[in-house]
């Protein structure tokens, strides 16, 4: 049994690149959109409110597996883009699908950040840039964090779909060398489990790290 | 005697439905304490919160040192202000609320320095200086680096006074400023106020139910009553010889 | 933009196709979720027993499966549960469907009614034991009828969770929408509009659902006065 761990670890381990840079760059996307989406839903124009919502409920509405093939097949055909930026796929599928959920979170803790804060920096004579900068802002991205931390764990579940359009991560050498040899299947896919848990480990630690920073400094 | 520094001519206010004040006519004069007094719901906050901006008025004018506060001139009509406008004429006014509202991701220091630094473009050392002399003043020098959560409602309260006060306001506003306290917090803060009334030159307007310390301090005293002022005048004339007899039953209940 | 490779004929073609699968896709939902609504009672009273080590052993076993992508779950019960020394038996895609996506999301539920248990006033369990009422009593007449009601918003965000996570169970051969849209695409060539149509039937299901669930929420959070249970955008929920 531990030869076999150590015959088939090394093997999954030559996933981790793309697994790692693909959850680092839908991550980033996604915190990318969800900031844009979230205020731009809070802007006083309709037709940009009505349009940021319109993107937040399809995305939100269809699932991630959906959308991924969705890309795949509709991506090349539409804009002559090649295979080869399958990489850009899963980014931008896995990216744009959690950015449209944690928009609803930027948009949700930017409301919920006491309506007396706002009034006192207007007494202060603030202006509403000044406001957003320096008061609501601040309070409302220590609430945003756990949740931050919560998605951030599901883009990582969700970057193991890359290996459906051919992105060699940790699922995909896992998968290959399930079908090299079946009887090895329990021990490859609960290697793979364990690759994925490991690398949850530290975003699990900050989600809590998270949540205690978010319990304290905010206005009731 | 000077010109007025705020003067509300005939002002309107309704939420939906509901007239809340029905035509106030009303003179501020710079240093002078106004009380503003009367049954809850009769709309005392909406006054002080309209001329912080933090309300509009339905209709009807508020004079703020010889300026519109929310009409401005455009290319000969007078329109609703926009912000810069609102802006530039509110510099002069500073509140305190009934919940304190502190900035509860910054410490009593920087709650104090943030609006003179930012909104003020004074220097940070000037600031702090006189930030720290505020906290001082108002009792919580010790305090600098903690934070709101850390302190007393009368310890946040009295932040929030020096907070407002950092920024040198001619007009300062108190909405019910010890409402939301413990009894035993109340006279920590009303001591501060009674101290700022009495060394600081600046108009104040109180809106509270502390009736006797509001009577003891305020130069003018206003009875507000179903949406209009129904009595004015120095805390004698008010309530020693007001023959109103809602003001006598309000004054029965709130005086044992 | 060129959209010449968009065709309403093959849309239209793809249809009837495409919805053959819309019976397993909502079925298997409904079992999934049904499983999962079971299953997390089961982790719920595990948390429950009182023994430090086990109650650890409990929690990481759920966070487990909670951070680790159920597609590699669904891989795991259909590819590896057969070859389990001693199993022996296979499991068809369907069956495995409903165990790896009712486990996983299992995990999630026991939370919920966990965070429901937890919100039941301390007074209630004191005024259970002062009324000297059996372990069963206290739990059938006094606790849960408190902690599930305000539980529900959540768990019917879940439902649509759920619905969502089903397409993945095509991967190993559950025949629902998607893979009749990726058949369909892989006979014809054609990609594009079989797989609208299942964003569309998507969206045209899970849109109203959670509307209808926000509605419910705001019910229930003005009969169940309570703050501490319904924190509704909670881990991954929808609304």
């Amino acid at each position: 049994m531990i030869n076999a761990i150590i015959d088939i670890a090394p093997q999954l381990a030559r996933g981790l690149s793309i697994t790692i840079s693909v959850l680092l760059a839908s991550a980033i996307f996604a915190y990318l959109m969800a900031f844009i989406a979230g205020l731009c839903r809070l802007s006083q124009n309709t037709i940009i409110r009505k349009f940021t919502g319109l993107y937040v409920e399809v995305f939100r509405g269809t699932s991630l597996i959906v959308q991924l093939f969705w890309l795949y097949y509709a991506v090349p055909m539409l804009f002559g883009i090649q295979l080869g930026s399958n990489w850009w796929i899963g980014v931008i599928a896995i990216g744009l699908n959690y950015g449209a959920y944690l928009s609803e979170v930027v948009r949700g803790s930017i409301l919920s950040v006491a309506q007396g804060q706002t009034e006192a920096a207007t007494a202060l004579n603030m202006s509403s840039f000044q406001r957003m900068r320096l008061i609501i802002f601040p309070q409302a991205v220590r609430m945003m964090l756990p949740e931050f931390g919560n998605y951030t764990i599901q883009i990582l579940k969700g970057t193991s779909l890359v290996s459906l359009i051919g992105m060699t991560d940790i699922l995909y050498y896992g998968d290959i060398m399930r079908s090299s040899n079946l009887s090895q299947a329990p021990l490859v896919y609960l290697l793979v489990l364990v690759f994925y848990f490991i690398l949850a480990l530290p975003l699990i630690w900050l989600t809590r790290k998270g949540e205690s920073i978010s319990r304290k400094g905010v206005a009731s | 005697m000077s010109e007025p520094i705020v003067k509300f001519q005939d002002v309107h206010k309704s939420f939906g439905d509901i007239n809340v004040l029905k035509g106030i006519n009303l003179d501020i004069n710079p240093a002078e304490k106004v009380a503003v007094i009367g049954p809850s719901g009769s709309g005392k906050t909406t006054i002080i919160r309209m001329l912080m901006t933090l309300e509009e008025p339905t209709s009807g004018d508020i004079i703020v040192n010889g300026t519109n506060l929310w009409k401005m001139e455009k290319k000969g009509d007078m329109v609703r202000a926009n912000e810069k406008h609102l802006r530039q004429v509110r510099g002069d006014i500073g509140m305190v609320f009934q919940h304190f509202n502190l900035f509860p991701h910054m410490t009593i220091l920087e709650n104090c320095m943030t609006a003179p630094i930012h909104v003020k473009k004074e220097t940070k050392e000037e600031v702090r200086e006189r930030s720290i002399q505020m906290l001082d003043r108002v009792g919580l020098g010790d305090k600098l680096n903690n934070y709101p959560s850390q302190l007393s409602g009368g310890q946040k309260q009295r932040v929030a006074m020096a907070r407002a006060l950092v920024m040198r306001p001619k007009i300062m506003l108190f909405d019910e400023v010890t409402s939301a306290l413990d009894p035993e917090l109340v006279g920590e803060v009303l001591e501060v106020i009674r101290d700022i009334a009495k060394h600081d030159d600046m108009a104040m307007v109180l809106v509270t139910h502390e009736m006797d310390f509001a009577l003891d301090i305020a130069d003018k005293v206003l009875f507000l009553d179903e949406g209009v002022i129904a009595e004015q005048g120095t805390a004698s004339q008010v309530i020693e010889h007001s023959t109103n007899e809602r003001l006598q039953g309000f004054l029965h209940r709130f005086r044992k | 933009m060129n959209f010449t490779y968009w065709s309403w004929d093959t849309f239209f073609d793809a249809l009837p196709f495409v919805l053959q699968g819309l019976g397993i896709t909502v079925g298997l939902t409904i079992t999934c979720y049904l499983f999962a609504l079971i299953f997390g009672f089961v982790w719920t009273f595990l948390r429950r027993v009182p023994n430090k080590l086990f109650n650890w052993v409990v929690t990481w076993t759920m966070e487990f499966i909670r951070s680790t992508p159920p597609l590699v779950q669904l891989f795991f019960i259909y590819y590896a549960w057969p070859m389990i020394p001693g199993v022996g038996f296979t499991l068809n895609p369907f069956a495995s469907a409903v165990l790896g996506l009712g486990i996983h999301f299992s995990t999630y539920v026991g939370e919920i009614y966990r965070s429901g248990i937890e919100s039941v006033d301390k007074g209630q369990w004191e005024a259970s034991r002062a009324l000297n009422f059996t372990t069963v009593d206290k739990w059938k007449k006094i606790i849960l009828p408190q902690a599930i009601p305000p539980t529900i918003p959540m768990l019917g965000n879940y439902f649509i969770i759920m619905f969502k996570e089903v397409p993945l169970a095509s991967i190993i051969g559950v025949a629902g929408i998607m893979l009749m849209a990726n058949t369909y695409g892989a006979q014809n060539w054609a990609y594009l509009e079989p797989l609208t149509i299942v964003g569309i039937i998507f969206l045209a299901l899970s849109y109203p659902s959670a509307v209808l669930i926000k509605k419910l929420e705001v019910k229930m959070n003005t009969r169940f006065d309570k703050n501490a249970v319904v924190k509704s955008n909670q881990k991954g929920a929808v609304m």
